[in-house]
């Protein structure tokens, strides 16, 4: 009894080490989004004869796109407590529910991006849109990692179920998403929302 | 200590609806006053002072992300979590705020030869 006890207190502290070490990474992650905004504000104005984000932009549709990563972020949270409660079915569910949002989100980004391009706004046209494809194509990227991980993860629960080492891996995986829908926030009113106006 | 298990549960599943429909609030808000501008409501904010409201938006639903859904603040001492996330506010702040001000003065400072000034004010260069 002892025994296992012992090995329960060590395992604890281990993921709390992990968990730590996961969060110094996302933190690093900042510092990588920063300078790409710190870039964009200062190549907003770049924009060499071409078109400028005023011009761009359709807020209505990046609103969609942001309800959808938010919903997904909160689901991904709900999923964590269900994994916390060994309800196996429920996290499964959870985990579809936020990669379907999450695709979502993608295939609309991906689709705004296909449209720029195909009308000669490429990242090759102007400083501003070079800025604008890198620091948005860079979450956009985070969020591709993200789906994978994502269904490596439902391969997993449904594999060996919810076992301590499941249950930290999912709660890395919430961490990242939530990480990245933060993220989302700046770009939403920094690029979007400041720049229709 | 199941019982115990679940009230926990229950708490922060509470936490993160509280944290859902705040920064839903928040986005909706946001987009609502842009919309408004744009056009040409009868009941908008000017864009100067749109601009710093925007900002004032995207600032509380970080802090709503960060308390009710990366649950900063709420580990146990010593709180290392905080510390580094404190560090990373801080190395953006000289990141960000130092470019912006570094590339202000450049522009001023590099004022374009005469025949080169209309690059700057009407090609956008």
């Amino acid at each position: 009894m002892n025994k296992t006890k012992e090995a329960l207190a060590r395992r604890i502290v281990s993921d709390d080490k992990v968990t730590f070490g996961f969060w110094i990474y996302l933190m690093t992650d900042c510092l990588i989004f920063a300078s790409l905004f710190a870039v964009y504000v200062v190549q907003r104005s770049a924009t060499a004869g071409g078109p400028s984000s005023n011009e761009l932009f359709d807020l209505p549709f990046v609103l969609v796109e942001t309800l959808l990563l938010l919903t997904s972020s909160f689901i991904c949270g709900l999923m964590v407590l269900a994994a916390q409660a060994h309800r196996k079915n429920l996290v499964i569910i959870g985990l579809i529910a936020t990669g379907l949002l999450g695709a979502g989100f993608l295939a609309m980004e991906l689709t705004e991006f296909s449209h720029l391009i195909s009308e000669g706004y490429g990242w090759q046209r102007s400083g501003f849109l070079t800025a604008f494809f890198t620091l948005v194509a860079t979450h956009g990227l985070h969020i591709s990692v993200g789906m994978l991980w994502l269904f490596v993860m439902i391969y997993r629960v449904s594999r060996v179920g919810i076992t301590p080492a499941t249950l930290r891996k999912l709660t890395l995986f919430s961490l990242f998403w939530h990480f990245l829908d933060v993220i989302w926030i700046f770009i939403f009113t920094i690029v979007y929302m400041i720049g229709v106006l | 200590m199941e019982h115990y298990k679940k009230a926990q549960l229950k708490k922060h599943a509470i936490g993160y609806v509280i944290g859902f429909v705040l920064s839903l609030i928040i986005t909706l808000v946001a987009f609502w006053m842009v919309y408004a501008h744009t056009h040409g409501a009868q009941f908008s904010f000017p864009s100067n002072v749109l601009i710093p409201m925007l900002g004032i938006l995207a600032f509380s639903q970080f802090v709503v992300q960060l308390v009710y859904f990366l649950h900063l603040g709420t580990e146990q001492k010593p709180r290392w979590k905080l510390v580094v996330f404190w560090f990373m506010v801080i190395v953006v702040l000289i990141v960000v705020v130092g470019s912006l001000w570094i590339m202000q003065n450049l522009n001023y400072n590099m004022m374009p030869a005469p025949e080169n000034m209309n690059l700057q004010t009407q090609k956008g260069l």
